[in-house]
């Protein structure tokens, strides 16, 4: 497994995400309220817009979870699984913390 | 009996399909229908010309029905058990027939040129007709050619009424009623003709339309001419398979919806039972089930229905329920508000028969499930007071939805039993409120009596509601969402509440709203300073105060749209939107702005937005005042203002409205003594006009006025409510809140007061605060481990010499 670099964990704003290439993929990353990292890809599949990075971090029913901005369906942040359309998915990516880095795996 | 064929597939064939399905029904069915599509809400018809789409109206085929749509049935061999088409035949065991009716056109001259309004396809041709057209008749001024009428003038189109009888809706409303009723119909534009009936439809020499000539001989200028003058059955195929049919037409059935061949079932408009054609959807729909029911071996009969109707077009209440007279009558007009109401009782002056109602139906509402029931209080009380039902109980047997068929006590039984919790649980349960709405606040009604708490909840993570939350974080000086949300709700948070909350923040302290934890609470275009287009880029629109602007500033935002590719366009709100913009390049946009004395024009966030003007006094030679300087004084007091959605505003300098203020949350019209205020107008999907709130007010009167009613508003308006909705959930409405914010009648008014001081004093421009700060900046890339680079995804193409959003490759 390959990690790249994705920035200074302290730089990254509890509750709200970043966005990192990797290669040509775009990996959206969020820091949630407790401290916890996730990575998604950053395209939204109902629009094919890379702006999951950009979405609201929230909660519902105890899993956290981004909304996309531009028609805010609900994406899990741990599953990628879309919480208002069974069918759809996006990918979920390993993320990790090292030497006060964030780094993912794509 | 496993074939079970439907000819006609209209709302009643599908409510007998869907029952069908319900129930269980295991054998075969097929749906023979000669519209394009599988059935559709025909009371929605309307809808479509204003953008509701095919689909959207179209009901879902239940699983395992078969359709054959564009399909005419041509006859029924009833020995062989089957129904003829132009392809085949259809074997059933049972038939039923759903063939509904047709609008009637008389026979008079020219009458082929005419169109009729039944279909979607009707309307496709109404809308291309009226392309080309200035004026277009209704002929016919019932419930159905009003709404035609209305259509037409909603397409542009100066519309005319022609009725027979001597009033409008003479099958609802009396005389009186009828009186009121025209002149809230010419008050929407509309002319009526009424008593007169039809000669000729006249056209010129190439077939094209040009009028209708009345019996007097007098010609109503119209290029488009619609036919709503009734209905007839479509009983064709019943009467040539030698089925009853009535006199007037009409496929005789018993109480079971059977015809005279057992084998044979007719619901819907097509069926004459008891004597009777329905001509409303709600008795359809039980005909539809009573049919189902009996094919499925059950007891379940049609014995007569509700014929109240409630009049859907905008602005205009009428309504009729229960009978159209009695031994008794008590009558409450007032013609000023152009209001109209009528109760029809027993003649021991105890039960209640029926009621008109024009300019206000709420007694429809409240009082058409009483009818056969005994008063429930004084008949004056009932009609003066308005509200006087509002606190009645119900009798379980009294009908709540008529469209639906259901009663109070059904209602509380999915309340009590199923755990009904809100107006859409009883939907699902019941069906109540899921066709024409007008039993919704009934529901309300049932659901607050039952002690059930209807739920004002925010979302999952609130149980308040915006107003409450406004007040918490206002009483217990609440400064974070965390603290919010630790104290006062459960989770962390989502995309409804963290933006409402930051809004409450935003208008109570008025920081940076990407302060701290605040930023992680703004949607997208909050969180950018900007609005996020489809491609993900956005779009950057600077203040243009009340549309004034200098040739050098103009010329400074077509350099800044030159210099990075920007597509521009003028805004409907008189300023310049930039559009293509990237993360990492709204800085050094915003730079560029802020350098030749721009600000932000907030078109991102809830809060004021525009304030548009006309030319007023300095040029125009009609105008009284200084609109342009009123728009602009008041667009720098209010800018920045965070609020529940979004606020505009408009000032005109005379009474001819260039403006179009009375389209705006608050407008203001220029008057020889001062100006008029008014409130609550909004354009968008349900386009209403202010009203008047004070007139010839003083500037400082005027300001002080505004400045309460925006404070009112953030405080207690609910989220993505505009004032206009607001308004009307007050209770007491406009009146309430004249009480209020200009009497003080809550005591309030020195405190709204000091909370807009408190945010004109400390408005700051967000594009500049956000450039001095390294912090915030840091956060404008599109990607933080490189972020020199651009996104790859974005790219455009281009389009009438300016860049529109491509597909990446
Ligand atoms: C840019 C503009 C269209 C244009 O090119 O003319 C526009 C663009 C949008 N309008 Fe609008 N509206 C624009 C003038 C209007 C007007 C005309 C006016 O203000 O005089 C109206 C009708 C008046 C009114 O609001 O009452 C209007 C009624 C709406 C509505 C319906 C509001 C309603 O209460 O029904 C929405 C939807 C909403 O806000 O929820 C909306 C929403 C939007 C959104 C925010 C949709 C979205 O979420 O992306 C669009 C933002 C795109 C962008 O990047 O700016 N826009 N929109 C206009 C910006 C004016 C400005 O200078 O700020
Ligand atoms: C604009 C408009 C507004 C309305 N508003 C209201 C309202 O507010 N409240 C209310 O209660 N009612 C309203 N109505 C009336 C309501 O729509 C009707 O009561 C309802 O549509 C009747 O349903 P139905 O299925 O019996 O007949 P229809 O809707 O007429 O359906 C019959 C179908 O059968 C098809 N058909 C007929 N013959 C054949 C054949 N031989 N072979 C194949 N197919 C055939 C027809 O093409 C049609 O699609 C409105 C109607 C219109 C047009
Ligand atoms: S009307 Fe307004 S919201 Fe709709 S597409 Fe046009 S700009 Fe966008
Ligand atoms: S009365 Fe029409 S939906 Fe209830």
């Amino acid at each position: 497994m390959t990690w790249t670099p994705v920035c200074d964990y302290d730089a990254m704003l509890p509750e709200r995400g970043v966005c990192a290439l990797v290669g040509d993929v775009q990996v959206a990353v969020f820091r949630t309220y407790d401290g916890a990292l996730h990575a998604l890809a950053n395209r939204d599949p109902f629009s094919g817009a890379y702006v999951l990075s950009r979405g609201i971090v929230g909660t519902r029913k105890g899993e956290p979870t981004v909304a996309s901005p531009l028609h805010k369906q609900v994406f899990s942040l741990v599953s990628g699984r879309c919480l208002d359309e069974d069918a759809v998915t996006v990918p979920v990516y390993p993320v990790r913390v090292a030497g006060g880095c964030v780094e993912v795996s794509v | 009996m496993n074939r079970i064929v439907v000819v006609g597939y209209g709302p009643a064939a599908h409510r007998f399909v869907e029952t069908l399905a319900d129930k269980g029904f295991d054998g075969r069915i097929t749906v023979i229908g000669e519209e394009p599509r599988p059935a559709y809400d025909r009371v929605a018809l309307t809808s479509y010309l204003s953008g509701t789409s095919a689909e959207d109206l179209t009901y879902p085929v239940p699983g395992g029905v078969v359709t054959r749509l564009n399909t005419r049935a041509t006859g029924i061999d009833r020995q062989a058990g089957h129904v003829v088409t132009g392809d085949g035949a259809e074997p059933y065991d049972v038939l039923v027939l759903a063939t509904g009716s047709a609008p009637f056109v008389p026979p008079v001259p020219g009458a082929e040129h005419a169109y009729v309004y039944r279909t979607i396809e009707d309307l496709d041709a109404i809308r291309v007709a009226a392309k080309d057209a200035a004026e277009g008749v209704v002929v016919g001024g019932g419930l159905l050619g009003l709404e035609a009428a209305d259509a037409l003038r909603a397409l542009g189109l100066k519309a005319h009424i022609v009725e027979m009888s001597p009033w409008l809706m003479p099958r609802q409303v009396d005389e009186g009623g009828g009186s009121v009723l025209k002149s809230h119909i010419e008050e929407l534009g509309l002319s009526v003709h009424a008593g007169a009936g039809v000669q000729e439809i006249v056209t010129d020499g190439k077939g094209r339309v040009t009028g209708l000539r009345k019996p007097d001989g007098t010609v109503v200028d119209a290029q488009v001419v619609v036919f709503s003058a009734g209905i007839r059955p479509r009983d064709e195929l019943a009467r040539s398979a030698g089925l009853a049919v009535g006199e007037r037409g009409g496929i005789v059935v018993d109480s079971a919806m059977r015809t005279s061949d057992p084998a044979i079932y007719a619901v819907g408009e097509c069926a004459l039972a008891g004597g009777m054609i329905y001509g409303l959807v709600g008795p359809c729909n039980t005909m539809a089930e009573v049919a189902a029911e009996q094919i499925m071996g059950g007891r379940a009969a049609f014995d007569g229905a509700d014929l109240s109707t409630k009049l859907k077009l905008l602005g205009v209440e009428v309504a009729q329920f229960g009978a159209m007279d009695g031994a008794l009558d008590v009558t409450y007009m007032d013609p000023v508000a152009g209001v109209y109401k009528k109760l029809f009782i027993s003649d021991d002056a105890r039960t209640l028969l029926g009621g008109i109602c024009v300019g206000d139906a709420s007694p429809y509402t409240t009082l058409r499930p009483f009818v056969g029931k005994p008063l429930p209080a004084p008949p004056s009380d009932l009609l003066f007071t308005g509200s006087g039902a509002a606190n009645l109980d119900l009798p379980d047997d009294a009908q709540v939805c008529s469209c639906n068929n259901v009663c109070a006590g059904d209602i509380r039984t999915a309340i009590a039993g199923s755990g009904a919790a809100d107006v859409a649980g009883i939907k699902a349960c019941t069906r109540a409120g899921t066709t024409c709405g007008s039993c919704v606040p009934m529901l309300k009604q049932l659901l607050e009596k039952s002690g059930v708490e209807v739920s004002k909840s925010l979302c999952e993570h609130f149980t308040y509601s915006r107003a409450e939350l406004f007040d918490i974080v206002r009483v217990r000086k609440i400064g974070t969402f965390s603290q919010l949300i630790t104290e006062h709700g459960q989770g962390r948070g989502c995309d409804i509440c963290k933006p409402a909350v930051a809004s409450i923040l935003a208008s109570l302290h008025n920081g940076h709203v990407l302060e701290g934890e605040r930023a992680a609470l703004q949607d997208t275009n909050d969180a950018f300073l900007a609005n996020i287009q489809k491609n993900g880029t956005y779009s950057v629109v600077p203040r243009i105060p009340g549309g004034e602007i200098t040739p050098d500033k103009l010329i400074v935002i077509g350099e800044v749209a030159r210099d990075f590719g920007l597509y521009t366009k003028i805004t409907g709100g008189q300023r310049i939107d930039l559009f293509g913009a990237r993360v990492e390049q709204l800085p050094e946009i915003w730079r560029r702005l802020v350098d030749a004395g721009f600000e932000s024009g907030h078109a991102y966030g809830k809060a004021l937005r525009t304030v548009k003007s006309c030319v007023g006094s300095t040029w125009c030679r009609y105008g009284v005042q200084d609109s342009v300087g009123m728009a602009i004084a008041l667009e720098l007091r209010y800018r920045g203002l965070r609020s529940p959605h979004k606020i505009k505003s408009a000032v005109s300098g005379c009474a001819r409205e260039c403006a179009e203020a009375r389209s705006k949350d608050f407008g203001i019209i220029a008057t020889e003594q001062g100006w008029n205020l008014y409130v609550g107008g909004n354009g968008g999907f349900r386009p209403r006009h202010a009203d008047l709130l004070a007139k010839d007010l003083s500037t400082d009167e005027l300001i002080r006025t505004i400045d309460r009613f925006l404070m009112f508003y953030i405080r207690t308006a609910d989220r993505l409510q505009r004032t206009a909705a607001w308004i009307e959930s007050l209770d007491g409405g406009l009146d309430y809140l004249r009480e209020v914010i200009m009497q003080d009648s809550l005591g309030l008014c020195a405190d709204l007061d000091a909370q807009m001081e408190h945010h004109i004093a400390t408005y700051a421009d967000e594009w500049q605060a956000t450039l001095d700060d390294p912090d915030k900046l840091s956060r404008f890339v599109s990607f933080v481990n490189a972020p020199g680079v651009p996104d790859p995804s974005i790219v455009f193409g281009s389009e009438r010499g300016q860049i529109r959003p491509a597909v990446a490759r």
